[in-house]
C-alpha cells in the first residue's frame, strides 16, 4: 500500500515539475520582469541593476530554482494590469470560483445519484424514460448555451434573477461568501445550475449503468436469498458497490469543472478566477497567467491524489495489489 | 466500369451497410450531418445573402427578428444581427469554419498520436516510457484546459495584426495538440501486438526495412479503432472550438465560426434579441449531436465484441 502511495506521489511530482517549468517559461520569457517592476521609462543602468538583484543574469536553471522557491511561498510577482501582487489578486477571486464549483458538485451528487438509483431499479418506468431523455439532452448541450438559455428565460422574459454578478457578499477573514445573503444565494442559482446539469446527467447515467450491472451479480441474488429487505439489498449492497467508479469520475470532473467554470463565469460575469484569467489573456498579463497555471496544475494534482487515496480507503481490493 | 459497379454493390451488401440500415438513429444522424456539411460547403451558392461583403449590408435592416415574428422580413428568414447580416447566411458560413477547424484539428491529433503511438509501440524501452509518461502528464488535465492555455498564451504573445492572421491555425494547433494522447495509447497497444505477429516477422526475414514494415504493414492494421476515436473526437473538437471562440480566444468576428456568432449574440441577449445567438446555438447542438450519434453507432457496429 505504501508503495502505491509513493508511486502516486512520484507521478504527481513529475506533473508538478512540468507545470512549474511551463509556468516559469511564461513568467520569465514571455513576460519581462524588469519592465514589470520599473515600467518602460527606466534608464539602462537601473535595468541592469535590477536585472542583477533579481538574478536574471544567472543561468536559466538557477533562475528556475529561485522561481520554484518563490512559487512555493506563493510569490508570483506583480500583475501588469492591476499593479497588485498576483497572489493577492488570485486569493481575492478564488472564493467565488470555489463556491461555484463546490455547490455545483454537491448539487450534481445530491440529484444525480438518486436519479441514477431510481432509473436502475425501474428501468422501464415512464419517469425513468423521461429522466433518461433529460440526461441525454444534458450531456449534449454546450454549457454556455445552457447558461444563455437560462438568462433568456429567467432574466429577460420572467425577470426573476439577475443575469450577472454575485449579488451581495459577506467577507469572513479573506474569504468572501455569497451564501449568507439572500441576493448572493439568488445569484448562485443560474451559474450553479449551468455547471451542474452536465454533471447531473453524467452521474445519473453512470450510477444507473453500474447499478444495473451490480444488481445482476451473484452476491445480490444471495443477499435476496438470505431474506434481506429490498431496501437493504438495494442501498447497502448494490448502491455501495456501484459508487466506486463514481468516485473516480466525480474527482476527475471537479477538475473539468474548474475549466468549465471559466465559460460559466464568462456567461454570468461571475467575478472568479475564470474571469481573471480571461482578462489576463486579453491584456497579456503574464504573471497572472503563470500563477493561474501553477495553481490549477497543483489543484488537479491534489484532486487526483485525493481520488486515489479515497479509492484505497473504500476499496479493500486495491490495497492488496 | 463494371468493376466500379461491382465494388459499389459489395459496399452496399457489406455487413457495415446492413447494420447502418438497421439503425434509424444512425441514418437520421448521418442524413442531418450530410445536409449540414453540404450547406457548409455550398454556403456561397445557397446562402440567401453574402454576409461578409460590406457593400450588400444595409444597416437599416439590422436587428430584425425572424420572419414569423412581428416586424420580421421574409428575405431574412432567421432575422439579422446588429450589422444587418442575415443570420441564416452567417450560420452557413459559420458551419463551414466550425467544421473545417474541427476536421483539421482531429487530423492533427491523429497524425501526432498515431506517429508517437507507432514509435512508442515499435521501439519500446525508454522512448516508449518517455512518450507515455508525457501522455500521462497531459491526461491529468482536461483537454479544454490545455487548448485554452495554448490558445491563450499564443494570443497574449502575438501583436494584434499577426493575431488576426494566424488565429485559424493557432486554434487548430491548440485543439489538435490537446487531444493526441488517446490515439497514441490505442495505436501503441495495437502496435505491440502486431509487431510480434508472423507477417511482421516474415517481412523482417525478407529484409524489409523497419520503417517500411511499421508504416506499410503494421499501421493499416492499427487504424480501425483510430477511425472510431476520430469520429467521436470530431464532436469534441467542434465543441472545443466553439467554447474557445465564445470566450473570445478562437475565430475573430470577421471570420466567425458558430461559437464566435454565439459570442456576438450573447452581448445582445439582455436586450431580448435572442435569435442572433440561439439559432447558431441550435446549429451547433445539431451538428455536435449528429456527429456523436453517428460516432456511437460506428463504435458499436465496428466493435467485434458486440457482434
Amino acid at each position: 500500500m505504501i508503495a502505491i502511495v509513493l508511486r502516486r506521489l512520484g507521478s504527481i511530482l513529475l506533473v508538478m515539475l512540468v507545470v512549474a517549468a511551463l509556468s516559469f517559461l511564461i513568467f520569465n520569457f514571455l513576460g519581462d520582469p524588469v519592465n514589470n517592476i520599473l515600467g518602460v521609462n527606466a534608464t539602462q543602468e537601473e535595468r541592469e541593476e535590477l536585472r542583477r538583484t533579481l538574478g536574471l543574469d544567472q543561468p536559466t536553471w538557477v533562475q528556475f530554482w529561485h522561481f520554484l522557491e518563490r512559487a512555493v511561498v506563493g510569490d508570483f510577482g506583480i500583475s501588469y494590469r492591476n499593479r497588485q501582487p498576483v497572489m493577492e489578486l488570485i486569493l481575492s477571486r478564488m472564493p467565488a470560483t470555489v463556491e461555484l464549483v463546490l455547490c455545483a458538485t454537491l448539487l450534481a451528487l445530491a440529484v444525480g445519484i438518486p436519479m441514477g438509483v431510481y432509473c436502475a431499479l425501474k428501468p422501464n418506468g415512464v419517469v425513468s424514460r423521461v429522466l433518461q431523455m433529460i440526461a441525454l439532452i444534458g450531456i449534449s448541450i454546450p454549457q454556455f448555451l445552457l447558461g444563455m438559455l437560462l438568462i433568456l428565460v429567467f432574466s429577460v422574459e420572467l425577470r426573476w434573477l439577475s443575469a450577472f454578478g454575485r449579488g451581495e457578499v459577506v467577507t469572513i477573514g479573506w474569504w468572501s461568501t455569497g451564501l449568507l445573503t439572500p441576493s448572493g444565494r439568488m445569484a448562485l442559482i443560474m451559474p450553479v445550475l449551468t455547471l451542474a446539469v452536465f454533471q447531473i446527467s453524467m452521474i445519473m447515467r453512470l450510477v444507473q449503468g453500474e447499478m444495473q450491472e451490480v444488481l445482476r451479480s451473484d452476491f445480490i441474488k444471495f443477499a435476496r436469498a438470505r431474506g434481506l429487505t429490498d431496501r437493504a439489498v438495494n442501498l447497502r449492497h448494490a448502491l455501495r458497490n456501484s459508487l466506486l467508479p463514481v468516485v473516480t469520475v466525480v474527482g476527475l470532473q471537479i477538475g473539468a469543472l474548474i475549466a468549465f467554470a471559466i465559460v460559466c463565469e464568462a456567461v454570468f460575469q461571475w467575478p472568479g478566477l475564470g474571469l481573471l484569467i480571461l482578462q489576463a489573456i486579453e491584456y497579456a498579463d503574464f504573471p497572472v497567467m503563470a500563477a493561474y497555471l501553477a495553481l490549477v496544475g497543483f489543484g488537479f494534482a491534489m484532486i487526483n491524489l485525493t481520488v486515489d487515496m479515497i479509492y484505497l480507503f473504500i476499496d479493500p481490493r486495491m490495497r492488496r495489489k | 466500369m463494371t468493376r466500379a459497379i461491382a465494388s459499389l454493390r459489395a459496399a452496399i451488401d457489406s455487413d457495415l451497410a446492413w447494420r447502418f440500415r438497421q439503425s434509424p438513429a444512425a441514418m437520421a444522424a448521418a442524413a442531418l450531418l450530410l445536409v449540414m456539411v453540404v450547406c457548409a460547403i455550398a454556403a456561397p451558392l445557397i446562402a440567401p445573402h453574402t454576409p461578409f461583403d460590406p457593400a450588400t449590408l444595409n444597416l437599416m435592416d439590422s436587428r430584425l427578428p425572424p420572419a414569423w415574428v412581428e416586424g420580421g422580413m421574409l428575405t431574412y428568414p432567421l432575422g439579422t444581427d446588429e450589422q444587418g447580416r442575415d443570420v441564416l447566411s452567417t450560420i452557413f458560413y459559420g458551419m463551414r469554419i466550425s467544421i473545417t477547424v474541427g476536421v483539421a484539428a482531429v487530423c492533427l491529433s491523429v497524425v501526432i498520436g498515431v506517429t508517437l503511438g507507432l514509435v512508442a509501440g515499435w521501439c519500446g524501452g525508454w522512448i516508449d516510457a518517455a512518450i507515455m509518461r508525457l501522455g500521462d502528464v497531459q491526461l491529468s488535465f482536461p483537454t479544454i484546459m490545455i487548448a485554452f492555455f495554448i490558445d491563450g498564451v499564443a494570443k497574449a504573445m502575438m501583436p494584434p495584426d499577426l493575431r488576426e492572421m494566424t488565429r485559424f491555425y493557432v486554434v487548430i494547433f491548440a485543439i489538435g495538440i490537446a487531444d493526441w494522447v488517446q490515439f497514441a495509447r490505442t495505436v501503441r497497444a495495437a502496435t505491440m501486438i502486431e509487431k510480434n505477429k508472423d507477417y511482421a516477422a516474415a517481412a523482417k526475414l525478407s529484409r524489409v526495412s523497419g520503417l517500411k514494415i511499421l508504416f506499410a504493414h503494421v499501421l493499416p492494421n492499427t487504424l480501425g479503432p483510430v477511425i472510431i476515436l476520430a469520429t467521436l473526437g470530431l464532436g469534441v473538437a467542434i465543441l472545443t472550438e466553439a467554447i474557445l471562440s465564445f470566450l473570445g480566444l478562437g475565430m475573430p468576428p470577421t471570420q466567425p465560426s458558430l461559437g464566435a456568432l454565439i459570442r456576438v449574440g450573447n452581448d445582445l441577449l439582455l436586450s431580448g434579441e435572442w435569435w442572433i445567438s440561439m439559432f447558431p446555438g441550435l446549429a451547433l447542438v445539431l451538428l455536435v449531436l449528429s456527429v456523436n450519434i453517428f460516432g456511437d453507432w460506428l463504435r458499436n457496429a465496428l466493435n467485434p465484441r458486440l457482434k
